[in-house]
């Protein structure tokens, strides 16, 4: 009983917060709409132009277009200690933390995952490793000598098949079911564009990270009103880290099922060259990333966001700091121990993939789109201009 | 007393980074004295928008072309020839290449917006507005090694006879220098100055006590005011200066832009006794709102209201605060507090003499009243599909022209004769160039193309350098 009055109390606790994150949304774009100073920066400012009132669609979708660059804050006239107290960096990540929870799937994991990014990631990884260490345990020594990296000797190929195949899609349908339920609600009926146009913007504008450039490509503001294009490099390198190790891993798959070849791979095959590129960009741009974060100025970012930020920040470097100690130590006899540990923090990735920061970029690559395609329509709102 | 600063520079906002920036760049050590704290640093500059430029071709953020001709005929037709010629065109010239030198110092210019080419070719607009401009002079003159103290309004000029010799902070502390810019702003923040400027109508009203200042609480005219009364030579009327209407709910200080109400054009305005008092329609509101402030201070209790209907609801830029809205005009006039028989009357017969035409507010249209004086001579509808919005509007200042005299080198006057080390930039000697009236981006032209000479000609007065007399 205890538990679902919790659970009671966590929605009550999102809602209320949505409510009045939306409600600021609205107030604040009303300030930017009259002043429209920061119109080049990125695509919110020219999408927000396109409305007279925000409701809790547009605060979604305006605040997963938002990529929290803070050029706007630093250049606002009417930030703190004005009146008016605009700060839409800070603003809209309140309103893209509610966005994943409200539309994650099943919602109490995600206001679960809101509550305590960090904790949550980092059990559910060591408590896998620890299971899984467990169950070698109950075979012997996990210390095993001669097993010259046969992975599966310890656990056997269909059993992982099965166990992250099922996690990694159950992750991929909670998270493909929250960005349609997103889509949904933010996309609006309008005239018909050309879709490959829009869809060729709104790919380079994810794979280039374009706003992250300031609208001037001096890059973003993290600690005070100078810009840097570090944020930009480490998430690039973290982008294409994982997106190296996930063509590792989908290789690997192929490999194995329609060649046959079995895991170990040779340190020189594709899917090990992949993957160790990928982890390596995997270590340096999560690294880069946390600094960047501890550094950040707490008025630009949602500080109830800290831990979800770090917990994504952290599985991702274990993930990859733990993959790269299995290569080296694949031959020794400390391979089933790193194995544990790396298939835990896979694993912690995969459970909490459609809950934490993971979302961002979805949700993000799906407002992008929206802003590509609407942009192609007529602005409904005629103001004119000076 | 060693002195060992070369050049001190008073003020914090566009004129005064300019001067910092360019005295350093000449070698001399630059000291800023800005009277706000770091958070409001910057002046009415942090407000600002754009830069007036001239150009014969295209130039990267800027279409077509804007000939030194043409910028100075618009000159020339807003202040009436109150203006100085020789100085106007050093402005004008100074507008056309000192953009590279803005962008080596971090300001960055946005690309033209697709729905605002018409303004693209006379205005280089700042990416993130003043603040961000600001910001980066900010970040460029201390990498450069200019110190800036914030928190430190001057009180008084210490001068020996044409020689400035320091400052006197408001705490008190002596300040001593080579040479000195001032560059601290017009008097528009000080609220008893302004009463006293705009003195008392025939109502006996004291119109200056409902007006807001639209930029910055810090420009109290402290220094202009001592410089007068230290016998320096002066130009301008104390009444001149920007003035617009603007949303009456603003804040005292600091509205800045967003507190500007659009909708003039496309409605009435009436004022406190429901009567209108002005062609609404004359032109583009962006070339009327300069006169509305004056319109607006000239009624009773210097308030308008501005009144629409539905129909051009999203066909203005949106206001900051929504209107007041009510079913129908007489509950709007309520809700106003408007008188309802005579704000009735003044809608009904406006309504009345709305002529036929075809609608269209991105044109100068062919809706007009018939009949009716004042007339309205464009964009006439009839007000008469619910909901309907009333605005109030206050008078908003922005600057003042009251200025210090000044001539090429800009060096401040006494008795018509040029200080050897003490200069003047941006608003506290606009008035020599923008003796009245206003034209979008001239603040900022002249204040950049001031500054830069202020800072150049002190490090040379400080360095003891040839002067290099611009021109
Ligand atoms: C809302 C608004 C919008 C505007 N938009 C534009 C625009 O788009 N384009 C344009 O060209 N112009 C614009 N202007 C006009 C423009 O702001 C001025 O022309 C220009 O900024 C003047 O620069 P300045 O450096 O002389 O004054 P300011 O920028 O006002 O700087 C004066 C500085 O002096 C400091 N100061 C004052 N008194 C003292 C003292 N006693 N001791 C020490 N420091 C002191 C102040 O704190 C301030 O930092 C706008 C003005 C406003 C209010
Ligand atoms: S963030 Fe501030 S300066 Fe930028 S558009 Fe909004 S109100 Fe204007
Ligand atoms: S923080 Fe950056 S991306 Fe977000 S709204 Fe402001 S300028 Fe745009």
């Amino acid at each position: 009983m205890a538990a679902i009055d919790n659970l009671m109390n966590l929605a009550a606790e999102a809602e209320s917060a949505l409510d009045a994150n939306v409600a600021e949304v609205d107030r604040i774009l009303h300030i930017c709409n009259a002043c429209r100073y920061c119109e080049t920066f990125c695509a919110v400012f020219p999408a927000m132009t396109r409305r007279l009132d925000f409701n809790v669609a547009d605060a979604h979708y305006l605040a997963n277009l938002c990529h929290n660059c803070s050029a706007c804050l630093y250049a606002c006239q009417y930030a703190a200690p004005h009146e008016f107290g605009v700060n839409v960096p800070k603003t809209l990540a309140q309103v893209r933390r509610d966005t994943y929870v409200e539309y994650a799937f099943p919602r109490v994991l995600g206001m679960l995952y809101r509550r305590n990014g960090l904790t949550v990631a980092m059990a559910v990884s060591l408590g896998v490793a620890a299971f899984l260490i467990g169950t070698i345990l109950l075979k012997g020594s996990v210390f095993v000598h001669g097993l010259e990296g046969e992975f599966y000797a310890i656990f056997p190929h269909n059993l992982l098949a099965v166990l992250f195949g099922s996690a990694f899609g159950f992750s991929i349908l909670a998270l493909s079911i929250g960005v349609a339920r997103f889509w949904r609600e933010v996309s609006e009926p309008g005239k018909p564009v050309p879709l490959p146009n829009a869809l060729g913007e709104a790919t380079r504008s994810v794979l280039t990270l374009k706003y992250l450039d300031g609208g001037h490509g001096d890059g973003c503001n993290n600690e005070d009103d100078a810009f840097t294009l570090w944020r930009r490099r480490f998430h690039h390198f973290t982008f294409y880290g994982f997106m190296l190790c996930f063509a590792s891993t989908s290789l690997a798959t192929l490999y194995h099922y329609l060649f046959a070849v079995e895991a170990p791979y040779p340190y020189l095959s594709l899917p090990v060259l992949l993957g160790t590129a990928g982890g390596i960009g995997l270590l340096i741009g999560p690294v880069g990333l946390f600094w960047l974060n501890l550094r950040r100025n707490p008025l630009q970012i949602d500080e109830a966001q800290r831990s979800m930020d770090r917990g994504f920040i952290a599985l991702l470097f274990f993930v990859s700091l733990t993959g790269l100690a299995l290569l080296v130590w694949r031959e020794s006899a400390a391979m089933p121990l790193l194995l544990a540990v790396h298939l835990g923090f896979v694993m912690g990735f995969f459970l909490t993939l459609p809950y934490g920061k993971f979302a961002h970029g979805i949700f993000r690559c799906a407002a992008l789109l929206k802003y590509a395609i609407e942009k192609r329509r007529p602005n409904p709102v005629q103001a004119g201009s000076e | 007393m060693k002195i060992v600063i070369d050049v001190l520079v008073i003020g914090g906002g566009n004129a005064a980074l300019c001067a910092a920036l360019m005295a350093r760049e000449a070698g001399a050590s630059v000291l800023m004295l800005e009277a706000s704290p770091k958070a409001w640093r910057g002046g009415n500059s942090q407000h600002t928008r754009n830069l007036r430029c001239m150009h014969d071709a295209p130039q990267d953020v800027l279409v077509e072309a804007y000939p030194e001709e043409e910028y100075w005929q618009d000159l020339l037709k807003v202040t009436g020839g109150e203006t100085s010629e020789h100085l106007a065109r050093l402005v004008i010239r100074a507008s056309s290449n000192c953009r590279d030198w803005m962008r080596r110092h971090g300001v960055r210019f946005q690309p033209p917006l697709s729905g605002a080419l018409h303004v693209a070719r006379t205005n280089a607009f700042f990416m993130g507005g003043g603040k961000a401009l600001v910001n980066a002079y900010y970040r460029s003159a201390e990498a450069l090694g200019v110190k800036v103290r914030y928190d430190t309004p001057v009180a008084e000029i210490l001068l020996d006879q044409d020689r400035f010799v320091g400052v006197v902070t408001e705490a008190g502390e002596t300040i001593k220098a080579r040479a000195g810019v001032l560059a601290a702003g017009g008097f528009e923040s000080n609220r008893e100055w302004l009463r006293e400027a705009w003195g008392r109508n025939d109502r006996g009203e004291w119109p200056a006590d409902n007006f807001l200042i639209r930029g910055t609480r810090f420009n109290q005219g402290v220094l202009l005011k001592f410089m007068m009364n230290a016998g320096a030579d002066t130009i301008g009327d104390p009444s001149q200066g920007h003035c617009v209407a603007i949303d009456a709910r603003a804040p005292l200080y600091d509205g800045g832009i967003c507190t500007r109400i659009d909708c003039v054009s496309l409605g009435v305005v009436v004022n406190r006794d429901g009567e209108r008092f002005y062609d609404e329609g004359e032109d583009f509101w962006p070339k009327r709102y300069a006169i509305w402030g004056r319109l607006v201070a000239q009624q009773p209790d210097q308030i308008g209201y501005s009144i629409i209907d539905r129909k051009v609801v999203g066909r203005f830029m949106p206001p900051v605060f929504p209107g007041v809205t009510a079913d129908s005009l007489p509950e709007l006039a309520l809700k106003l507090g408007l008188p309802a028989d005579a704000f009735m009357h003044t809608l009904n017969r406006y309504n009345n003499a709305c002529q036929p035409g075809s609608f269209n507010h991105t044109i100068l249209d062919d809706c007009r009243t018939e009949g009716l004086a004042p007339a309205k001579t464009h964009w006439a509808l009839p007000i008469d599909t619910p909901p309907f919005y009333g605005y109030a509007l206050r008078p908003g200042i922005t600057f003042t022209y009251l200025s210090l005299k000044v001539d090429d080198t800009a060096a401040v006057r006494f008795a018509d004769k040029p200080s050897p080390n003490l200069f003047v930039a941006g608003e506290m000697m606009a008035g020599n160039v923008l003796g009245k009236g206003y034209t979008a981006g001239v603040g900022m032209s002249i204040g950049t193309a001031f500054g830069r000479i202020a800072g150049t000609q002190a490090a040379a007065a400080a360095l003891g350098t040839a002067n290099p007399r611009t021109v």
